[in-house]
């Protein structure tokens, strides 16, 4: 165990794997609830981002993996902004998504999941984000034809791209293998 | 003349190419070279830093490899391209990740907002102003990215910014007041939970029109298309007709220089702002 460590010799793993992934000191959460109450979405999550972060100081793995909370965070950084403690809380959440993603805990909102991993499949053929692609992923998940008239709306106001004429697909290559291979995970 | 390297982003090719063309046009305008990324790549966002932290670096990384290869600025309008350019310079610089193509750190990053709204680029514009936007009353809804995290993007007033508020107030406009500038729009949520997304851009538009605003203006793409393009299906969640354009500060800036394709960027909004800029007096 790294010497800086500061959850010390823990045997409460989500914790230092956390630590040790993102740099974030989950143990420094004392539940003033800042962040719950600036979170956009916590009206619709299982675990409000403090709830989360005492289960995570007991070590409640799989409850926080599977929850819902993980994958309905959209990233706006209001709980890492004001957090008294400085957790980067979007980061942890991060972080919380990649393990959950790895250890095939993804459960709490699948629709959110496959989105990602959909979308990252989309940049490594086309090295770049080619919107019409996600009209592939509502086929999988259902919406697709309460999207088709925004999507018809789009292509008449110019606004859908033509496929991407990449030519860095070896770069690609590289970088997503080095990934797929464990890279810095 | 100013040069930069520019990184239009994904965005900028498809569901926000006003965006493009008019940070482009007002370029052109001010005498501001761009000169686009060779090759760019995917930056990544949002999905590569959802999943997996090895990609969200190395994506950007890539990117600011090229830009390295020069000496000059990258100018960046995506607040999500921009956002994940600083966290891998972060990644990079302070915690000594290392990618498989080789950033040294020395690309200054600019987002186009700031560099725009920065007083001596104002000062340029205003010599150029052929039409202020007097009699125009605009909220400035600035998002998430363009000011968060503060550790990255370096705004200092992160919870009431007043920047791009002042650009619109330079170019003429009545700005506004209001609570709800740096609200999340949802962003992907737009496309997986549409019952939430619908909540959070329902209570932003509403309150932008509360103030009695006839247009918010903004400087992410994200919002823009999460504002604009579904404000139909947020009028039927709300009861409430809001018909209220959706416009980059880029645009805006267009119009007050009396950029000739301003028309042309217009007519790639959902929400039509022809009507109201012609009541106005301004097209």
């Amino acid at each position: 165990m790294d010497s800086s460590n500061p959850v010390g010799k823990s045997n409460n793993s989500l914790i230092y794997e956390i630590y040790e992934k993102s740099g974030e000191k989950v143990q420094n959460c004392y539940q003033c609830q800042k962040c719950a109450a600036g979170c956009p979405v916590s009206f619709a999550m299982d675990l409000l981002p403090n709830q989360m972060f005492r289960h995570i100081q007991y070590g409640h793995r799989d409850k926080v993996l599977s929850s819902k909370t993980i994958w309905l965070c959209a990233s706006c950084y209001a709980c890492s902004t004001r957090c008294p403690n400085n957790i980067d809380i979007a980061k942890v959440m991060d972080t919380l998504r990649g393990i959950s993603h790895r250890s095939g805990m993804a459960t709490g909102e699948k629709d959110i999941s496959l989105f990602h991993r959909f979308f990252l499949k989309l940049i490594k053929y086309t090295g770049r984000t080619w919107e019409p692609g996600f009209g592939i992923y509502k086929m999988k998940t259902g919406g697709l034809s309460g999207m088709m008239g925004w999507a018809l709306k789009l292509f008449l106001k110019g606004k859908i791209a033509v496929l991407p004429t990449f030519k860095g697909g070896e770069d690609l290559k590289v970088i997503f293998e080095k990934s797929e291979k464990g890279g810095a995970q | 003349m100013k040069e930069f390297s520019y990184f239009p982003g994904c965005s900028l090719e498809g569901t926000s190419k006003e965006f493009d063309e008019s940070v482009r046009g007002v370029s052109d305008l001010l005498d501001i070279r761009l000169d686009e990324l060779d090759d760019w790549s995917c930056c990544g966002a949002t999905s590569a830093h959802c999943i997996d932290e090895n990609l969200a670096v190395e994506l950007p990384a890539r990117n600011l490899a090229i830009a390295e290869r020069t000496d000059r600025d990258l100018l960046v309008p995506c607040a999500s391209c921009y956002s994940r350019f600083k966290a891998a310079e972060y990644e990079i610089k302070e915690n000594g990740k290392k990618t498989s193509f080789p950033y040294k750190g020395n690309v200054r990053i600019r987002f186009a907002l700031d560099y725009f709204s920065d007083q001596s680029v104002i000062e340029e514009v205003k010599k150029k102003l052929v039409k202020p936007l007097s009699g125009l009353k605009a909220v400035c809804y600035y998002g998430c990215l363009p000011v968060r995290p503060p550790k990255l993007t370096r705004i200092k007033n992160y919870e009431n910014p007043t920047h791009m508020d002042h650009l619109v107030e330079e170019l003429g406009a009545e700005v506004i007041p209001w609570s709800y500038k740096t609200d999340c729009c949802g962003a992907s949520l737009m496309v997986t939970r549409i019952d939430i997304f619908k909540k959070l851009v329902g209570r932003i538009l509403s309150k932008a029109k509360e103030t009695g605003a006839d247009c918010v203006v903004v400087g992410c793409s994200m919002c823009q298309m999460n504002l604009d393009t579904r404000q139909e299906d947020v009028e039927q969640e709300l009861g409430e007709k809001l018909n209220l354009p959706i416009l980059y500060y880029t645009e805006l800036m267009g119009l007050a220089m009396g950029h000739r394709d301003v028309g042309k960027w217009f007519k790639r909004h959902f929400v039509d702002p022809l009507p109201l800029l012609n009541a106005k007096g301004l097209m």
